[in-house]
Formats: C-alpha cells, structure tokens, sequence
C-alpha cells in the first residue's frame, strides 16, 4: 500500500467515525408532555411602587422549594430601603414571620422609604457560571441558570462571584442553592410561587420575547432599571421606579 | 522490535504501531469513558429533569373557580387580583383530595395586619390601620369580608372618586378633618367634576388658621407665620392630606 493512500484511507475512517459518533442522539432532558424550552426565554419585572413588604412571596418560596426556614437561607427576599434625613440609606431585610424590622428608625427621621424585593437575576451574562470549577451551574435553553446539586462541591466560589447575594449553601445537601424561577412550576406552564401569591402584583414573570404579555406591558409602560449595570451581568430581573439608592 | 515478524518492513511497523495507538486511543475516548465524564449536556440534562419532577405546593388560583363560588365575588372587590393561595396557604393536596385536606383560614387580625398595617414604607394610598386606633381587637372579618373588601360603612361621598386621597388621609394626623374643612364642593362638582371644580385653599392664612403661633386651635403645631419661609406657600413643603409629623 502507498503511503499516501494509507493516509487517506486512515483520514476516512477518523472523519467517519467521528461523524457517526456525532450522530448519537443530543443529551436532552425530559421534561413534561407539551412543554418546549427552545420557546420560551423567561424573565422578570418588579414594580417596587407596588411592593408593600408584606413577606408572601419569601414565605410561598420557603413552602415550595423546601428552603430552610432560618431567617439567613433566602431564594427570594424583601429589603427595606430607609433613607433618613441625613442622607444615609439603611437597608434592612424584611422577615414578616419573625417581625423584626419595623420602628428601627423614628418615622421623623425619614425622608422615604420603599421596598425592594430580590432574588437570583438570571444574568444573561452570569459570574455564577463562569467561576463554577465543576461546571455544576450552567443556563437552560429557556434562560434559567441552575444547579446541578450532585456535581457542586460546595466550594462557594458562586456565592463569592454573585453581586446580588443571590446564593447560598444549603445547610442539608452543602451545595450552592438558588432562585431556579420555580422551574417545576414553569415546565408545568405554572407562575412561579413568589408571583402567584404577590398580592399588588408587584412581580410580573412572563417570556422575554412575547409581544403581549403583562411583562411585555411592564416593560412597555415603565422606564426599567437593572440592578448594577456596570458589572455588565445582563439581568433578566428588571426593576421600574429604582430608587437611585437601591444597590 | 522484538516481536516484529522478520517479513514485515520496518517503516511498515512503526506505521502500524502507531495506527493501533490512534485508533487504541479513539476507543478509550468513544467507547470506555462513559459519555457522562465527557458530555457536560448530559448532566445538564438530568439537573433540568430533577429539576422539573419536584412537587408543586401551590395549585394556582385558576382551578379553585372550579368548585368554590367565593371566586365570582372576589372578581369584583379590591382582592380580585389575589391569588387565593396568597391567604390560604398552598393547597396543592387540597385539590387532589379536596375532603380529606383542607387549607388554612386564617381569621385572627394578625394575619390581615401582615399586609394592613399602617408602614411609612409601603406606596401612598394603600390600605393601612393603626391596630391601636381602629377597633381595637375586633377581628377584622366582624365588619370586613375579606373575599369582597368594602369599607364597612357606604362610603363618604368624596371617598368614592377620591379614595387614594381619602386612605392617605385616614393614617395621617389630619385624620379628622372632614374634607370639606379645607375644600369648598359646589353641588355641580358631583354632577361634572371637571368642568367645576372644588376649591382648593388659597394662600398660607388658610393653614395659619389652625398652625399659626396665635391661633386658638388647640394641640397643633405652631409655627410664626411672618419668619417661616415667607416664599413660599405651605403646601409647596407639607403635603396636606399626609403632613410630616413634626
């Protein structure tokens, strides 16, 4: 046999079997009948003039993703922007089940005050990701970054790169956990927990992309914000009457 | 070298020693190491179908309008937009076995303070009491029925077009000035509230009536008209129908 057409025949056979190894069938997970990630995009829209700190959206998260009840494990929480008469912002984290926060600074002493929910921003550009040693987090094809809780090594790089303080470590498994937008409910064509029981609609969720929805009409009708623009993360949480304040 | 058979052509051997190490090493690679420690979409795959297979606890409010008819009548009170899971909890077993479960009814005021009571941080115009001050320690559903809140009594006739002005009011210190107090409301207001007008006070006399130092109104605070920013009139610092305390 020629050299040269030995080479040839053994670029053949490498070419061909990598195509037929890329024939295999795509990993793709199973979600339920009817339900197709590639058309849907989700985010967020948070109408901080409607929030009335009341605590049910932190309350319906704890119920239905089984986050521990301890005042310092958050998927989503409430934060109380109080800013004085000397110009100093306090900003303090609303619990309505253990009612600690209110009367901290005289009603005199304000010039105003609001509340701010928070939760996982679903960046489009996510730090959480990019530090992740294991690649244990990663973004869904419908733009909801998750956690894998069987590769995370619990090693909080994540919790460090998130400039919302969106994570933490689950105290039971020691993994990072996180708002996941009630994937569950979503694949179920459900709202997620927090923004079925606000009760002034100050959470509105719908698909990025839809040309009518009431996000798409948040987002229309409102001049938006996002939290920390400079860090370039992308948001997929926006937030309308942004207090210049709120970080 | 040992091994070569003495037939076979030296180049030819290097060749297939290394041909057997390629493809040796395309078989480890495909077939030996488990697509799982290769393919990072697999894992992803199995988070997302973890992910999705974890049991909901709140049903939505859309299914309760199946049996319950206390949905008709919240559409058309201020609680329309209310998820009925917002104040009775998640109820996701009740609708698989609606007898055997049943969600919470909370009744006592704590829980309707949760969102009613009066907090300098929620937005103007929203519904709050001082727990103190209004009927101290009656349940709140004796006079309110939370599926339709109404004020219990017919409303103040100002309170019907005006009532983001008149809920502002009821928690702030004039909360017992009655609206014509300040305003002058022409009948024909009533009939066509643009084309007349109510009156609006004019000038800081107006509010010196009671707030200045030789007014006879008891228990107000006093200021000297004459040396108290003088520029301006009063409303342009003090917003009347909620005035900073001090």
């Amino acid at each position: 046999m020629k050299r040269r057409k030995f080479f040839g025949k053994a670029a053949t056979l490498l070419i061909s079997s990598g195509l037929l190894a890329g024939m295999w069938k795509k990993a793709r997970a199973k979600t339920p009948e009817g339900y197709d990630p590639s058309l849907h995009y989700y985010g967020m829209g948070i109408q901080i003039d409607k929030c009335i700190g009341c605590g049910s959206c932190v309350e319906a998260c704890k119920n239905e993703n089984s986050v521990p009840r301890e005042p310092f494990y958050f998927r989503t929480w409430v934060e109380r922007y109080t800013i004085g008469k000397d110009g100093g912002a306090v900003v303090q984290n609303i619990d309505a089940r253990l009612a600690v926060s209110r009367d901290i600074i005289s009603e005199k002493e304000i010039i105003r005050s609001f509340f701010v929910p928070k939760l996982c921003n679903q960046c489009d550009n996510p730090p959480c990701v990019q530090v992740c040693p294991v690649g244990a987090t990663f973004m869904t094809e419908d733009g909801v970054i998750l956690v894998d809780s069987e590769r995370c090594i619990g090693c909080r790089y994540c919790i460090q790169a998130c400039p919302y303080g969106a994570r933490y470590i689950h105290p039971d498994t020691m993994t990072a956990d996180k708002c996941t937008f009630c994937y569950h409910r979503l694949t179920r064509e459900m709202l997620p927990a927090c923004v079925e029981v606000c009760p002034t609609q100050a959470r509105i969720f719908g698909d990025i992309r839809s040309k009518a929805s009431p996000l798409a009409r948040f987002k229309r009708m409102n001049k938006l914000h996002v939290l920390k623009p400079s860090l370039n993360t992308e948001p997929k949480v926006s937030y309308s009457e942004l207090d210049g304040e709120v970080r | 070298m040992k091994n070569k058979p003495p037939w076979l052509p030296d180049a030819l051997w290097r060749l297939i020693i290394a041909f057997a190490i390629i493809v040796g090493a395309v078989i480890v690679v495909r077939m030996l190491i488990p697509r799982a420690m290769k393919e990072s979409a697999i894992h992803y795959a199995s988070t997302v179908e973890r992910e999705t297979i974890k049991p909901i606890r709140y049903a939505g409010s859309s299914i309760c309008a199946d049996c319950h008819e206390e949905f008709d009548l919240k559409k058309q009170g201020y609680h329309l937009n209310l998820s009925c899971e917002t104040c009775h909890g998640p109820s996701v077993k009740h609708t698989e076995d609606p007898t055997a479960v049943k969600p919470e009814t909370p009744r006592k005021r704590e829980f309707c303070e949760k969102c009613h009571i009066y907090d300098p941080s929620r937005p103007t115009g929203f519904p709050q009491i001082t727990p103190a001050i209004h009927n101290p320690l009656k349940p709140c559903i004796s006079c309110h029925n939370p599926h339709d809140p109404k004020p219990p009594n017919v409303p103040e006739e100002c309170r019907a077009c005006h009532e983001e002005i008149a809920r502002t009011k009821s928690v702030s210190p004039h909360v017992m000035l009655r609206c014509t107090t300040c305003h002058n409301v022409p009948e024909a207001h009533k009939m066509s509230p643009r084309l007349v007008k109510a009156t609006i006070p004019e000038g800081r006399e107006f509010c010196g009536g009671c707030h200045s130092d030789d007014s006879k109104v008891k228990d107000t605070p006093k200021i000297n008209l004459q040396t108290h920013n003088g520029k301006y009139v009063c409303w342009q610092c003090h917003y009347p129908h909620m005035p900073e305390l001090d």
